[in-house]
């Protein structure tokens, strides 16, 4: 029963390989049901492997880990990499959020994507995305992890950049590539450092080595905050979370796949995988919790100011992440890996009734041009309603009970009222206040310039997994992970009433603030105020980066245009070119001429033997 | 062991001397193939004289042998040269030394 686990990586893969090998076999482009059959079948069967597997092994023993090894890798004097499977609970919970939620996603896009004309591409790529992202999850050793680790940056670069045609489109896709990538060589780095002190790069082996021995902890924690590095990058958090934002140029479907429940979620898992090393390291737990603390504040005053549907949602997915990594940095292990999965799916659910909006409207994404749909797509207002509730954690809603946990847990952490509480507090009243207004903005209100030509465009395949995630995202928060086995039995004493109070009542207050906001803003529609436009344009980080970073290596690379270095090198060859041509004029076929020379040079070397 | 210097030394050197510098300004200015051949012919010549000379100086026979031999090189010489001759007036129909100048960088 556990090998079946090999299959779920495996199936994505295949089909993969058939939609890419298709025009090898056909000279015609396959039907659409045809390449929806194996593009969202795969995947949907690796969610069935996935829901037996958890059901039939992991259910009834909480403390299961099954490993599955296929074959060695590579095995250079005494680094030994197996292509490994190492699944826990820890990683069950990330292989249901990904093939399930996943699934559902895929089946939404096989709607959405109809008559594209690179349907093939896109669910190919799809799938080799799942196949990344579960070799990351499942992988028992670093280097098989970055393995997926990069194999999920490739893929998020294909689908970002999609509808390569628009350059916009591959901008952002270089963007989030190189942004990301900078966070990766940390990362690497980190693993180098990690296999210098502990001679291993398997992950149980790495981290029974680092609790028994008295390990280098200055090591540790360096090795840690690179790691922390490579999760910032991925997972879009301060100073590298510009990618984000600009990487809602791909499909919907692929914002929701990529951007919100699964890849910028591996930076959350990397830490959680890792978490008896970062308890080593209060340096490296602080620096992840601050991090966490800043990126919600900073993520959630800019979504506050957005005006594109997607960028809202993007910036509110960079704001929950940071989240997680505030419950990562005050030690709320399994509040992390809950809020990660509810997150994913009602930021999924978001994500793709943002989608029909979208549709609806014929690819409009402004929230001013819209307003008063609650009439015309009503399915997608509830939906959409939901997930806003849900992202804003009112009370008895997934994201309630999963935030609730996080908060608690940083009051409790530093003894009672501190900073990261604050945060933590203060992003939830944000985050109901951007949610809620980007909610009334869209859906409430009077009709926009865009609303009239509103034509529903959800089909069942559609509708089906909307359903299915609203239902996810509302009830989810009773599904909370039995995760003691991986981190331990995690209790803490409930603080006062009036703390969990105030978490109750931010949302709320938020509500009622985004009422008032949206009202005005509809009136006043598009202008913003000097703050708004800060915010708006991400805190300056793009404008910062673009002096401080691109500009400067632009003028360099403008400067060096014709390659100073190669100049030597060019020298060198117009030296000898110049010789050559002056001796090749020396050669001019006149017998007479050589003759000449010839007697000169005779009587030159005469004189000089005479001479001496 | 040498004999006492001979009157007629250095009248004979300069001589050749002479002959072989004519010779070889011939060999430079001439344009005709013929003439370069009989200027190639003073040369050598020129060089036979020296042996004969620098034999008669030393009372050496070896001048005279080296003499034989000069001449039997001019005469295979100039066989090879006069075909050569042949050949390029038929390809060019000219004896102009300077039409031989394709083979150039």
């Amino acid at each position: 029963m556990q090998g079946l686990l090999a299959w779920v990586p495996l199936l994505p893969l295949i089909g993969f390989l058939l939609l890419v090998a298709i025009p090898l076999f056909y000279s015609k482009e396959p039907s659409e049901k045809f390449v929806t059959a194996i593009g969202v079948g795969s995947v949907g069967i690796s969610a069935l492997l996935t829901a037996i597997v958890a059901t039939t092994v992991f259910w009834q023993n909480p403390g299961e880990v099954v490993n599955i090894a296929l074959w060695q890798w590579m095995l250079v004097d005494n680094l030994e990499l197996g292509f490994n499977f190492h699944v826990d609970w820890l990683t069950l919970v990330m292989l249901m959020i990904i093939t399930g939620v996943g699934f559902l996603i895929h089946l939404y896009s096989a709607g959405y994507m109809r008559e594209d004309p690179d349907f093939r591409r896109y669910f190919a790529y799809l799938n080799l995305f799942v196949c990344a992202m579960l070799i990351l999850v499942m992988a028992d050793n670093l280097v098989l992890l970055y393995l997926g680790w990069e194999g999920v940056g490739l893929c998020s670069y294909l689908l970002i950049g999609f509808w390569y045609k628009n350059p916009a489109n591959g901008a952002a896709a270089q963007k989030a590539f190189i942004v990301t990538r900078i966070g990766d060589t940390a990362m690497a780095i980190g693993l180098f450092l990690l296999f210098f002190e502990f001679s291993t790069l398997n992950i149980p082996q790495l981290i029974s080595a680092a609790d028994s021995s008295g390990a280098n902890s200055q090591i540790i924690t360096v090795a840690t905050l690179l790691l922390l590095g490579g999760a910032v990058g991925k997972s879009a958090q301060l100073p590298l979370q510009t990618w984000l934002p600009d990487a809602m140029a791909g499909p919907t479907p692929v914002s929701a796949l990529i951007h919100a429940a699964t890849m910028v979620t591996a930076g959350v898992y990397l830490i959680a995988r890792m978490h008896p090393l970062y308890m080593l390291s209060e340096t490296a737990m602080t620096a992840v919790a601050v991090v966490g603390a800043l990126t919600l504040l900073l993520a959630g005053f800019s979504a506050i100011a957005q005006s594109d549907i997607k960028r809202v949602l993007a910036y509110s997915t960079i704001s929950q992440i940071g989240y997680m990594f505030l419950a990562l940095g005050v030690g709320a292990w399994s509040g992390a890996i809950f809020h990660l999965m509810t997150h994913a799916f009602f930021k999924a659910l978001l994500f793709l009734s943002a989608g029909s909006v979208i549709l609806s409207l014929h690819h409009e994404q402004n929230i001013f041009t819209m307003g008063g749909l609650y009439r015309r797509i009503p399915f997608t207002f509830i939906c959409f309603a939901i997930g806003c509730a849900c992202l804003a954690a009112l009370p008895f809603t997934s994201g309630f009970y999963s935030k609730d946990q996080i908060l608690l847990r940083a009051w409790e952490f530093h003894d009672g009222f501190n900073s990261l509480w604050l945060a933590g507090i203060l992003g939830a009243l944000v985050t109901g206040i951007y949610s809620f207004r980007v909610l009334f903005l869209v859906f409430a209100g009077s009709e926009g310039s865009s609303s009239s030509h509103c034509k529903d465009a959800n089909n069942t395949v559609m509708r089906v997994p909307l359903a299915i995630l609203a239902t996810l995202a509302l009830f989810g928060g009773m599904l909370a992970p039995p995760l003691q086995s991986v981190f331990g039995t995690q209790t803490w004493e409930h603080p006062a009433a009036w703390v969990e109070g105030v978490a109750i009542a931010m949302p709320l207050i938020g509500l009622v603030i985004a009422w008032g906001l949206s009202r005005q803003q509809q009136k006043t529609g598009e202008k913003r105020s000097p703050i708004m436009q800060f915010w708006f344009s991400g805190w300056g980080f793009d404008w910062l980066y673009e002096n401080l970073l691109a500009k400067p290596f632009r003028n360099l690379a403008r400067l060096n245009h014709k390659d100073i270095i190669d100049s030597i090198y060019k020298g060198t060859a117009a030296f000898s070119q110049q010789l050559n041509s002056l001796l090749s004029s020396s050669q001019n076929g006149q017998i007479r001429w050589y003759l000449a020379t010839f007697a000169a040079g005779s009587i030159l070397f005469l004189a000089l033997l005479v001479a001496l | 062991m040498p004999f006492e210097t001979a009157p007629g030394l250095e009248a004979g050197v300069l001589l050749a001397s002479i002959l072989f510098c004519l010779g070889l300004a011939g060999l430079m200015m001439r344009r005709n193939i013929i003439f370069m051949l009989m200027c190639v012919e003073i040369c050598t010549n020129a060089a036979a004289l020296m042996f004969v000379v620098a034999g008669a100086h030393w009372g050496n026979a070896d001048g005279q042998v080296m003499f034989v031999f000069v001449v039997t090189l001019a005469a295979a010489e100039v066989a090879i040269a006069l075909a050569l001759v042949l050949q390029f007036y038929h390809r060019k129909h000219t004896v102009d030394i300077d039409q031989l100048n394709e083979l150039r960088g």
